[in-house]
């Protein structure tokens, strides 16, 4: 034990020398597309784009790799954003009517988002004091005029107020209350109603005097805000959605809610317009829904563009999202799969050029951005390079790759190329390119798959900060499923009118359940990966440049074994389709494996030097060698008493979700009929759906029953024979002398099965091994003794180091193990970690984290963490993510406690679930259904976002005192408040008038620094882990008969004189 | 000698002599027969034994007169284990290793066969004391707590408690201070923590295995209770005061029921008020615990046999072979 502290203690040197402070704070940054975003805004100067969330948050993106963000200090709605144009300001409009000004600032060549001023309007005179102005009522819509320096706001009570932008004040006298403007409105006009909310403010684009307004009603107003007067007034009837001004402000186009659209001329004549010059309704005749947003774009080439959403027919449509694009006689309807939030186009905007010639569209939708290019005939679809909508289907899981090998990452991308080819007719890139990236080139290549429900697998480039999608793996075509949804998608097709064109790939319902990923595994020197699914599938696909068309080996595996008296309850095993299937080049399946029963698989592990892939279910876990396409073990770890298991309780709980998904696709398939149904079916279904979402974010914890059952875990618990984890592992299991393959798998109860493997060497500078077959024994069966499941098992060499992946060591791409000193193997539980001696399995170092902290191993990773100070340090530490949502690093094999961080909220269960850490201490986790977070542990290794934008304002010295200063990003821009830094007022204090937070910033909830382990506690757990060798039951089988009878003696010390009476 | 469809008998003796015969199950004869044939075999006719038998569940249980002798050759399936000690011996119980409640049965039973010739109290040494759930640092906890050790010694009974959140009033200097507590809310009827009646409903817990719960979540000490589950200490804020244990200053080890006074227990028999429990003795009770429950690894073991397909080759050494009976 002496021995092991001093190794333990020079292990540590590195991080025992740093001072708490200089620990690495948690870095974080976000992939994905932002979740339930609410607003849009488009610069069209710097090309740069801006979506506001519905939980605060801003995020501006640019150019790829280009991305600032921003989170309100309280979680509301951002309803609108506008850009200062070319001044990298922003101004933000939340649901409860505060004003937020944002501007991008440049710290050290970085630029970074800032709120720099706050205003709330008053809203009742009798609440805020004598100080309020006028009852100011909700703000419904903002025009910054545009010169920029004022903003006008149209409230709910018809009043028009004007607002200085620089400071956030009110500019009082210049307010147009409705009073004014109905005395230039005709008697018979006015008949006592009110005009209704402002709908709509718009500028005119030469003349920064003239402002467009619009009332609910249907009253649209020219005000010349310089003569203080009504210019023009057009006495709309019908209820207004929007407005547009032409280019050439001759004509306004106004939007209604009965589906029509209106077009006015503006003439010079100072007399009221009473109707329009066109107005159409174009899905009638029968009842439409309301356009929401229209816009006119003219253009050189003759002609104009009228793109606006909604207006579709009520009954038979009135549940899709569409955006609808008109020019002369081209009409299409774009059918999108989510609800539709704002739309821009990108064109010219300089007031010399007389044309708007729109280049694209950008759509934003609620689950995805679609960018259409309207100079192209066809209005063909662009890629986007980031903002990639991740939950396209819903994940399942997720792996991360590491260093990806330069030629490895090139046939993936290749292969992905050919998946989608880039449109060549289309001459527009993306359109949004504001900014620069200053990040550099990523020094590895990092990929990160993810799983989804639709049995995809998904390839991205995680390299950067801008998640780019590579490559996608489709394991559908493999089965056959019960709903053949092309044939659906054909037929609506046929369907000419409207002429819908389905746009976007957000598809969030599976065809069929059992097609969805669990896990996955790459080699990435090989190619090969095994991809496992929720029907007990294992799939070992290698990557392939040409595609064939070959047939797939099945093989099925019965988990059960002898096992009687166990009925399946679940479903079905799917059913291959047999012969040769076509496969494009990419990943093309080798081998199936069907475990029966078909439960989910729940761990699976890839060697691919041994060709042996090994899997998991809640049932057992089997070993196949798919070089000779046999299976090599099937092992079942069912408890006798263990009946939940197999009924399939995991299809119980989905029961729900399949249901409604199968009452979804029923109403696709209505609609694809052309049925008409009852309008109201599809919009309470969506209601469900969203109270289905509610439901699986966790955040009613009062309504958990507050008494808890203290009970030791028993050996009979449900699902106890779930297995866990797999590992592949050379080491040593029979002796201390010889070393071989070995395989390991933990269960949900507790216990370590260690198989010796009997690989048939390989020839010199052979690839593959000669046609022998694979063995596997039984070596060791550790039960822990706390029951707890088993989270991870891995292997460390002679100096106390991870053992490499296949390939690494004999291609000289990693150091090679240490095979002189003695193995250990590191056991982590859902309670604990231990470290054990091999080949005789006894203790050597545990930590306790359960009994220490109360909270729970939920995924741990052996990370390398090189050092900041020294080049070429590095060492390997077990980063471990608890159900409390903290990350805790030890190190190894020590088990020290070295650092932790609080990380993820401990009430986001689907975050903390869906956590997967790379080799090199950063890790993912999903913060929405759409968005990853990456963080970085690594002090080395941190991945953020470095851009610069150039902007063309003046700041103005007088601007910083008002100034509220947030520390640049590092709040989670998804509206997580505990883990929002309080903002730091500079040495002007900010002004209370402007500033809506308090004056004096409260300390933070929960900081983000590391919260450093005082020695004292931690060497009493170095002392703790001398006490319990013995608390294992080792169980050795296969060891020589001296190692054997040690281990024995061991574990039967204190029965061996009990013996003496008491015979066994 | 040639056996036929009898049974066979191993015996032992002192260190490790043994000596084999058969009996026939059907006829077994007198056990005065049997007890001369003993002695006879082992040339130990010159002093007092008894003796002994395991059982099918391992007990050791006396062979004394014609009954037992019976019904020991007849259960027997075909081995019967015999076990002779020296009278003063078995007495004075210095043959007791362990300390599992079984064992201890079986001597008494051993003991209550020979005649009362002994008047001397013999106290057994304090290994032979089966550790039970005890109030434990009387000396170290401010009386109004109770740190409370819950021991689960080869005993089936569940845990058996519940806890929850609620209220707690602590007195601060500004006065009374509502603070969010941990509650012991249900106890289960004959689950340990009941039979011990050291734990009551409404106690609020303060610290679990001496990590305080100030702070943490119901969810968290449920965790931490259940990890530490195999050796559960609990400080408790009872919630009836009225039966504290008063400190005084008693010698170390008193273990008397204390009188009403001073430190009565109402209720269930009292326990034992072991005062400075040492923490060695914990830890090293924690590694006893899979030994003496045993019933994990025959058990696996077994399981593991069933198996042909993992061509196990049982260890030479085995448990089997480990004890010092050998079978004829």
């Amino acid at each position: 034990m002496g021995k092991l502290r001093r190794r333990g203690a020079r292990e540590l040197g590195a991080w025992e020398c740093l001072p708490p402070a200089a620990l690495p704070s948690l870095q974080t940054v976000e992939h994905g597309f932002p979740n339930q975003p609410s607003a849009l805004a488009f610069d069209p100067e710097l090309r740069i784009m801006a979506i506001g969330t519905r939980s605060g948050a801003v995020k501006i993106y640019g150019a790829p790799g280009v991305e600032f963000t921003g989170l309100h200090r309280d979680a509301a709605t951002v309803t609108q954003m506008h850009f200062l144009t070319g001044q990298g300001r922003l101004l933000s409009l939340l649901d409860d009517s505060s004003l937020h000004l944002w501007e991008i600032v440049h710290h050290n060549g970085c630029a970074h988002l800032e709120e720099a001023l706050s205003f709330q309007l008053p809203s009742r005179p009798g609440f805020d004091g004598a100080s309020a102005p006028l009852s100011l009522t909700r703000v419904t819509v903002v025009l910054l005029v545009a010169a920029g320096d004022i903003a006008a706001l149209g409230t709910e009570g018809s009043s028009v107020f004007f607002l200085d932008v620089t400071t956030l004040t009110l500019l009082e006298g210049q307010t147009l209350a409705p009073g004014e403007v109905l005395r230039s409105v005709p008697d018979d006009y006015r008949c006592g109603k009110a005009l209704g909310p402002v709908e709509s403010l718009q500028g005119h684009l030469r003349d920064p005097t003239k402002i467009l307004i619009g009332y609910s009603r249907g009253l649209l107003v020219i005000w010349n805000q310089a003569s203080q007067c009504v210019d023009h007034i057009f006495l709309g009837n019908q209820q207004l959605e929007s407005l547009c001004w032409g280019r050439d402000s001759s004509t306004v186009v106004s939007s209604h809610s009965d589906g029509s659209y209106a077009v006015w001329s503006v003439d010079a004549g100072s007399s009221p317009t009473l109707q329009p010059t066109v107005a159409t309704t174009p899905y009638g005749p029968f009842p439409c829904k309301a356009i929401n947003k229209i816009l006119w774009r003219n253009c050189e080439s003759g002609g104009h563009f009228i793109i606006f959403s909604g207006g579709m027919p009520r009954a038979s449509y009135g549940d899709r999202h569409c955006v609808s694009v008109l020019r002369a006689e081209t009409l299409v309807t774009l059918d999108f799969t989510s609800r539709i939030i704002d739309f821009f186009t990108v064109h010219s905007t300089r007031p010399e050029d007389e044309f708007d010639d729109p280049q694209a569209l950008a759509v934003l939708l609620e689950e995805e951005l679609v960018v259409l290019d309207l100079q192209t005939p066809g209005w063909p679809a662009v890629p986007a390079p980031y903002l990639a909508p991740l939950h396209s289907s819903a994940i399942t899981c997720s792996a991360h790759v590491a260093s990806v090998p330069a030629k490895l990452w090139a046939r993936i991308v290749s292969a992905g190329e050919q998946q989608s080819p880039q449109p060549v007719s289309s001459a527009l890139s993306w359109p949004i390119t504001g900014g620069r990236n200053l990040a550099q080139e990523p020094s590895q290549r990092g990929l990160l798959l993810t799983g989804h429900e639709d049995g995809t697998v998904r390839f991205w480039d995680a390299s950067g900060v801008a998640l780019r999608p590579l490559y996608k793996l489709s394991t559908a075509g493999l089965f056959q499923t019960d709903c053949e949804h092309a044939d659906s998608l054909a037929q609506a097709a046929e369907d000419d009118w409207p002429p819908f064109r389905k746009v976007g790939c957000f598809d969030p319902y599976s065809d069929d359940p059992r097609l969805g990923v669990q896990k996955v595994a790459l080699c990435k020197y090989t190619a090969q990966m095994v991809v496992a699914g929720t029907a007990g599938q294992v799939l070992v696909l290698e990557l392939s440049d040409v595609p064939v068309e070959q047939a797939v080996s099945v093989a099925i595996i019965d988990l059960l074994q002898d096992r009687e008296g166990f009925t399946w309850k679940g479903h079905e095993r799917l059913s291959p389709r047999t012969g040769p299937l076509p496969w494009p080049a990419g990943f093309q399946p080798r081998v199936l494996v069907q475990c029966l029963p078909p439960a989910a698989v729940t761990a699976v592990t890839l060697h691919t030097e041994w060709s042996l892939v090994a899997f998991g279910t809640s049932h057992g876990f089997g070993l196949f060698d798919y070089q000779r396409k046999s299976p090599v073990l099937a092992r079942c770890t069912l408890h006798p008493n263990d009946s939940l298991a197999m009924e399939g309780p995991l299809s119980r709980v989905k029961s729900l979700k399949k249901s409604l998904r199968q009452s979804f696709r029923r109403i696709r398939k209505s609609r694809v009929s052309g049925k008409k149904r009852a309008a109201n079916a599809s919009s309470k279904l969506q209601e469900a759906n969203a109270q289905l979402a509610e439901q699986a974010c966790p955040h009613d914890v009062e309504m958990t029953p507050v008494q808890r059952r203290i009970e030791p875990r028993s050996a009979d618990d449900s699902l106890s024979g779930v297995v866990r984890c797999l590992y592949f592992a050379d080491t040593f299991l029979r002796d201390g002398a010889h070393h071989g393959p070995t395989m390991w798998a933990g269960t949900n109860s507790g216990s370590v099965f260690a198989y010796a493997l009997e690989v048939p060497a390989a020839a010199v500078g052979g690839e593959k091994r000669p046609e022998q077959a694979v063995e596997a024994v039984l070596g060791k069966e550790v039960q822990l003794m706390h029951r707890a499941p088993v989270v991870a098992i891995a292997v460390l060499d002679g100096r106390g180091r991870p053992l490499p992946e296949p390939y690494e060591a004999s291609r000289d791409l990693a150091q090679a193990p240490d095979m002189q000193g003695g193995h250990a193997v590191l056991i982590a539980s859902e309670e604990q970690f231990k470290v054990f001696t091999l080949p005789k399995v006894s203790a050597k170092t545990k930590f306790k984290l359960t009994a220490h902290e109360g909270c729970r191993v939920r995924k741990v990773a052996l990370a390398t963490f090189a050092s900041v100070a020294c080049e070429d340090y590095a060492e390997t530490c077990l980063a471990c993510l608890t159900n409390l949502g903290d990350v805790h690093v030890f190190s190894v094999p020590g088990l020290r406690p070295q650092v932790h961080y609080s990380c993820i909220r401990k009430e986001d269960i689907s975050g903390i679930a869906s956590c997967v850490f790379t080799r090199h201490g950063q890790g993912f986790y999903l913060i929405s259904p759409s968005e990853f977070e990456r963080f970085s542990l690594s002090a080395r290794n941190i991945t953020e976002p470095l851009c610069s934008l150039d902007i063309n304002w003046p700041r103005d010295a007088t601007q910083a005192s008002y100034r509220i200063r947030e520390s640049p990003k590092l709040s989670q821009a998804n509206g997580t408040p505990s883990i929002l830094l309080a903002p730091q007022s500079l040495d002007g204090s900010p002004d209370p008038a402007h500033s809506k937070g308090p004056d004096t910033p409260e300390p933070p909830e929960a900081a983000l620094s590391p919260m450093s382990i005082d020695s004292a506690t931690s060497a009493d757990t170095t002392l703790d882990t001398t006490g319990d060798v013995t608390v294992e039951d080792v169980k050795d089988f296969l060891g020589s008969s001296e190692e054997s009878e040690k281990n024995l003696r061991n574990l039967a010390e204190d029965e061996a004189h009990a013996c003496a009476i008491l015979i066994k | 000698k040639i056996l036929h469809k009898t049974d066979v008998v191993g015996f032992t003796c002192f260190g490790a002599e043994f000596r084999r015969f058969s009996l026939d199950r059907h006829k077994p004869g007198k056990f005065e027969d049997f007890y001369k044939l003993v002695v006879h075999t082992h040339h130990i006719s010159n002093s007092d034994v008894t003796i002994g038998y395991a059982d099918v569940h391992g007990d050791l249980l006396p062979i004394n007169n014609d009954d037992n002798f019976c019904k020991a050759v007849s259960s027997a399936n075909p081995l019967l284990r015999v076990f002779i000690q020296k009278r003063e011996e078995a007495e004075r119980g210095s043959l007791g290793a362990g300390s599992l409640c079984r064992r201890r049965r079986a001597l008494g039973a051993l003991r209550d066969e020979g005649p009362r010739r002994r008047a001397h109290l013999d106290i057994g040494l304090p290994r032979d004391f089966r550790p039970v759930s005890s109030i434990i640092d009387v000396d170290l906890v401010p009386e109004t707590h109770r740190r409370v050790r819950l021991h689960r010694h080869g005993c089936e009974k569940p845990l058996g408690f519940y806890i929850r959140d609620g209220a707690s009033v602590r007195v601060t200097p500004h006065g009374l201070e509502k603070v969010p507590g941990i509650f012991i809310s249900r106890m289960v009827p004959g689950g340990l923590a009941e039979s011990t009646g050291l734990l009551a409903v409404n106690d609020e817990v303060l610290e679990v295995n001496g990590i305080e719960v100030a702070g943490k979540t119901l969810d968290q000490v449920t965790d931490m209770m259940i990890a530490n589950s195999h050796n559960l200490i609990v400080t408790v804020k009872p919630a009836n005061q009225r039966n504290n244990v008063v400190r005084g200053g008693r010698a170390l080890g008193s273990s008397g029921p204390p009188s009403d006074g001073t430190a009565g227990f109402v209720g269930p028999p009292a326990p034992r008020v072991l005062q400075n429990f040492h923490p060695d003795e914990a830890e090293s009770d924690e590694d006893n615990d899979v030994v003496i429950e045993g019933t994990l690894e025959p058990r696996l073991l077994s399981s593991l046999r069933a198996d042909p397909r993992h061509s196990l080759a049982l260890p030479p050494g085995g448990v089997e072979e480990h004890g010092p009976a050998v079978t004829l």
